[in-house]
């Protein structure tokens, strides 16, 4: 029943919005939020594996709680399993923490279909979490798609302009790749059972053939290199649209662009860490064999997304439209990150789903504020704000920089090891996990840093310090009377997320320490998978790149 | 066998004969109360029906000596039919004759026995679902023949009689003709069957063919033809490319309950006759007895007949699809979108084990109450006197009918396959039978046409939802009679509650998809068979007036 809180609290706060007047559904909300936050932390003090062991090659006690299963739907075995472990742990936090914000970011921009509003918003919060707290394939399929659901319906009625093109295009794409993904998984399984001897615990000697983790231990050993690969390409098509890669994205600038703000929130803090975790779930622990053939290409998709949106975002005017698309940019470091298949750089993939949630969700509250005040977006209409907004100005600023990258704030020590990873992921005779990228992709994706230095920079230049420039108020905008600069609703909004990316850009230490043995155990079985991949390579050209080996191994000494 | 160990069997059909007569009769009275009770009489003969059903089968002496093919077959087909029944009755409910009815009340007309329709609608659609029900007892060709006409010849009446205008008829004519020639066909198929095998019973064919399978020459070409024409002739009852042509327009042309009875019950007399020929053919991994005793294992369908079921299944899911994204008639996209359903249900046919017979079996109820919800829904609402026509009269619903709205939704979600909603455990099953047979590929397009159907199911989902009230919906009114609705929102809610209780309902498929000769140990079946009569979901109460 622990991990279930985390659904029927915003499910129970749902049905309350829906039976209350609708001028009290936003005080219900946050009363929603704030609870599910409180869950969230109690839950986190609660759990006891934060700092464990991994058991080498066997199973982890690493899913807490244990007894949180239902028999609900027992059919060819399945069974609902809820569980956390600490990485989907630290997104459950994520979620949480957002739960009251985009409560608190919407207070006052949502004036029509009010009840409604909330009711998605929080359907959407219990759907993400369903998503990381599920243990079993049909549970996490359910909430991932269901979280479609309030995604469509949130863009569809309270979107911008082009709001039909937006949510429709955001539902199909989402909704094709996960039924791609889905056949992969059903074969898995069916695979699974037909290896254990049948579908029901009853005849094949109790094992769940749903469960994720048995499932993912299975298809790691048994499934050939042709199964494997066709496996990785369903499972890939459905997550990379979610994460998304390029060329997958397209969906993500409309959606992300014409939603309102606790939408794009959403969307931006805990949607897209779907994608990513469903791969670090999935794809990397279940199909070695064939990621390690295919890790190279996937990055340099990555690789591809992270230059080529920069390069869009550069061009771009309108505010909203340039951070979504810096998210496609910054979401590629988070792949290779997790390509990177060695600890370091899956830590630092993880850890940048937490950060580039913070930072991107931050900055689209920031944007929504500053809508909600002078209602334009566009860099060409807009400017000069620090005068007239210093305190938004300074969240501006602060969210901007976890952004880019800068030392000492969230985003650097991810980003820092994602590439540091990918940087040392190519030496085939240091021990521990060499990957099969290399500097290569590493200089090339550093090289998008510096572009997100520069068109994040220029763009927040321009907004906050620029030639002052601030649209006239048009009375037909005018619903509620906000103060010029933030109120202390709006700074309390901000300020926590603020202070946590302070936290973890200062000390980030703890958090690492936990995901050390889940990345760990995310990777077993790849020193393996990697070192007959580059056997048979050895055994097929027998030169090897010796120059490469030296310079790298003295980097992964460390 | 005894004549009248049969004659128990069909025991809830006798029962429902008699029901159309009483309500011919009853639809002939000049007291307006006693014309109002048509309809309940109807759903208090379809309960009756069911509930006999359950007592006839656990008459295992009967059944073992039946020589059916499946004999617990029925048990399934006949509950879900019967219960599906009394939604469509409810439907259908105050809005039948009214027009005259109102007349009559008014003062505007004097009652006249000829011009009154209710009792004859209704007698004729009891008919209809004793045709279906006696399908599942077909013990030979000529008796599946009869009893899929029977439930076929009433439904070109009913189509004619749901609404005075001259649409109705030119569907009814168009639905004739065309029902005529698939009948003509199948016959045919019958025939040559006849002709090949020298036998007309189920079981004795299918030991014939089996044999014939088995020797060096393989099965005569007239065999493979008679099969192949018997069964596109069928596919004409489940709208199956290309016996499809005429669904669009006459679900269009009928009136709202009528198109919600075309696309429950000749579908699933059509799959079940699919089902019972499919078995009569042979079915892979199915193991039967030869008269002497020993154990056969059956070839499977011949690979003709495999191909064009494949191909069938195939063109029928993509066309359907594909005809329903071109359509903006939102009875147009329900005709398009069942075809498309058959397509996805006659994967779980050629996978032909049992898993993908059972995975039909509970896509049909999944279907039905998500056809239930829709039709609930169209049935219940109408606009300015005519009925719901295109999408955009549904704009705005969520704001002034938000239970329709959120019926209508839930239907969608669980046609386009929405987890946890019925559907989605539905098609799951086919597609895990379909991949578990090695028909990866037929899987892959039916994901693919799953994926494309999202589109208009997401319009039919998002437009009440999303859109606002425009002049043309405006004009939206409930229906004066509550019942359609009534049976909208518990369809709706059943799409969500039922998913529970779905391993209820699959082991039921699978004890009733047991051969004759290879029946479970009494004690283990009748364990199967006793907690059923909760099992097929419905409104199962007469539905009270609601608001």
């Amino acid at each position: 029943m622990l991990a279930a809180c985390f659904l029927i609290i915003p499910l129970v706060t749902a049905i309350i919005i829906g039976l209350a007047p609708s001028r009290a559904a936003r005080w219900i909300g946050l009363l929603g939020g704030l609870a599910t936050l409180g869950w969230g932390i109690v839950f986190a003090i609660l759990y006891p594996y934060w700092s464990q062991v991994p058991v080498e090659g066997g199973e982890l006690a690493q899913y807490w709680p244990t007894e949180d299963t239902w028999n609900i739907v027992p059919l060819f075995g399945i069974e609902l399993e809820l569980g956390v472990n600490s990485v989907s742990l630290l997104l459950v936090l994520l979620t949480c923490l957002f739960a009251p914000l985009t409560v608190t970011a919407s207070f006052t921009a949502i004036t029509e279909r009010v009840k409604e509003f909330y009711i998605w918003l929080m359907i959407m919060t219990a759907s993400v979490l369903g998503v990381f707290i599920a243990r079993d394939v049909i549970t996490f399929y359910t909430c991932f798609e269901v979280s479609l659901i309030p995604g469509f319906f949130l863009v569809a009625i309270y979107g911008g302009p082009d709001r039909r093109e937006a949510s429709f295009k955001f539902f199909i794409y989402t909704f094709v790749g996960s039924i791609v993904m889905l056949a992969g998984l059903v074969y898995v399984v069916m695979e699974f059972a037909a290896y254990e001897g049948g579908w029901l615990p009853e005849t094949n000697g109790g094992v769940n053939v749903w469960d994720i983790d048995a499932l993912v231990t299975f298809a790691r050993s048994f499934l050939t290199p042709t199964e494997q690969a066709w496996v990785l390409l369903s499972l890939m098509i459905g997550f990379a649209v979610k994460v998304p890669l390029w060329p997958l994205h397209t969906w993500l600038p409309l959606a992300h662009n014409q939603a309102p703000t606790a939408g794009s929130v959403n969307f931006a803090a805990v949607i897209l860490k779907l994608g990513a975790y469903g791969v670090y779930r999935f794809v990397i622990p279940m199909v070695p064999e064939a990621v390690v053939e295919w890790a190279p290409f996937i990055a340099l998709l990555a690789v591809i997304g992270i230059i080529y949106t920069a390069l869009v975002c550069w061009a771009q005017t309108d505010i909203k439209k340039l951070i979504a698309y810096s998210s496609i940019s910054h979401m590629g470091f988070c792949m290779l990150g997790l390509f990177a298949l060695n600890p370091i750089g899956a830590q630092g993939g993880i850890l940048y789903m937490i950060t580039h949630g913070l930072s991107s969700g931050a900055l689209f509250i920031c944007i929504g504020l500053m809508y909600e005040r002078h209602h334009v977006k566009d860099l060409d209409r807009i400017g000069g704000l620090f005068k007239t907004m210093p305190v938004w100005s300074f969240f501006m600023l602060v969210f901007t920089f976890v952004a880019v990258g800068l030392p000492g704030l969230a985003g650097f020590v991810s980003e820092f090891l994602c590439l540091l990873g990918t940087f040392i992921a190519s030496d085939p005779t240091t021990g521990g996990y060499p990957g099969m990228l290399g500097p290569w992709f590493g200089i090339i994706a550093g090289s998008g840093l510096i572009l997100g230095a520069i068109y994040m920079l220029y763009m927040v230049g321009r907004l906050l310090f620029g030639p002052e420039q601030i649209p006239e108020h048009t009375e037909s905008h005018e619903g509620h009377r906000l103060p010029t600069d933030l109120n202390l609703r709006e700074i309390l909004t901000l300020a926590p997320i603020a202070i946590i990316c302070f936290f973890i850009g200062i000390y980030p230490t703890p958090i690492l320490k936990a995901l050390e043995p889940a990345s760990e155990h995310m990777l077993t079985g790849y020193p393996a998978a990697i070192a007959a991949h580059n056997a048979t390579a050895d055994a097929e050209d027998s030169k090897t790149t010796t120059i490469d080996g030296q310079t790298m191994s003295f980097v992964t000494n460390d | 066998m005894e004549f009248s160990q049969k004659l128990i069997l069909i025991a809830p059909e006798i029962l429902l004969f008699c029901g159309a007569v009483v309500v011919a009769v009853l639809g002939l009275s000049n007291s307006r109360g006693i014309r109002r009770a048509v309809p309940f009489v109807t759903a208090l003969f379809l309960a009756g029906a069911v509930v006999g059903t359950v007592y006839v089968y656990r008459n295992e002496d009967a059944l073992q000596a039946s020589g059916l093919l499946f004999p617990r077959l029925g048990l399934f087909i006949k509950c879900l039919i019967g219960v599906a029944g009394i939604g469509l009755v409810a439907l259908g409910t105050g809005t039948i004759d009214r027009t005259f009815e109102n007349a009559v009340a008014a003062g505007r007309a004097r009652f006249d026995p000829l011009r009154v329709i209710r009792g004859e609608y209704h007698a004729f659609f009891l008919l209809s679902i004793v045709g279906v029900m006696l399908i599942c007892n077909a013990t030979d060709l000529i008796w599946l023949f009869l009893a899929l006409e029977l439930s076929s010849l009433p439904t070109y009446v009913m189509v004619a009689l749901s609404r005075s205008s001259r649409r109705a008829s030119e569907s009814a004519i168009k639905y004739f003709f065309l029902g005529a020639m698939s009948a003509g066909l199948f016959l045919y198929g019958f025939a040559l069957l006849y002709g090949a095998t020298g036998t007309l019973g189920f079981l004795e064919m299918r030991d014939v063919l089996t044999t014939m399978h088995q020797s060096p020459e393989g099965l005569p070409a007239i065999a493979i033809l008679g099969m192949t024409l018997a069964l596109l002739g069928i596919g004409f009852k489940i709208a199956a490319v290309p016996m499809h042509f005429y669904a669009p327009d006459v679900y269009e042309g009928a009136a709202n309950h009528m198109t919600g009875f075309l696309s429950i019950v000749p579908k699933v007399a059509g799959m079940i006759a699919i089902i019972m020929l499919c078995g009569t053919f042979g079915w892979a991994e199915h193991v039967t007895f030869s008269p002497e005793g020993t154990e056969m294992i059956q070839e499977g369908l011949p690979a003709p007949v495999t191909a064009v079921l494949w191909m069938v299944a195939v063109l029928t899911m993509t066309l359907g699809n594909i005809g329903a994204l071109l359509q903006t008639s939102i009875k147009r996209i329900a005709a398009y979108s069942g075809i498309s359903h058959s397509g996805y249900m006659l994967i779980g046919v050629i996978a032909g084990t049992e898993n993908g017979i059972d995975a039909v079996l509970f896509y049909l109820v999944a279907y039905a109450i998500g056809t239930l919800a829709l039709f609930g829904v169209l049935s219940g609402l109408s606009r300015a006197g005519h009925e719901v026509e295109s999408l955009e009269d549904l704009a705005g619903l969520w704001r002034r009918r938000p239970r329709m709205a959120a019926a209508l939704a839930l239907a969608a979600g669980s046609f386009v396959g929405l987890p946890p909603l019925l559907g989605f455990w539905g098609k799951l099953f086919i597609f895990i039978a379909g991949v578990e047979s090695g028909h990866i590929v037929l899987v892959t397009i039916a994901a693919v046409n799953s994926a494309i159907s999202a589109w208009y199911y997401l319009h039919i989902a998002g437009v009440p939802i999303v859109k606002m009230t425009t002049p043309r919906s405006e004009a939206l009114t409930p229906q004066p009679n509550g019942s359609p609705r009534v049976v909208a929102c518990v369809a709706g809610l059943a799409l969500l509650i039922v998913p529970i209780f779905s391993r209820n309902i699959y082991t039921f498929a699978r004890s009733s998809m047991r051969y004759g000769e290879l029946t479970l140990p009494v004690e283990d079946a009748t364990a199967l068979v006793d907690p059923d009569t909760k099992k097929t979901p419905g409104p199962e109460e007469d539905p009270p007036e609601e608001d």
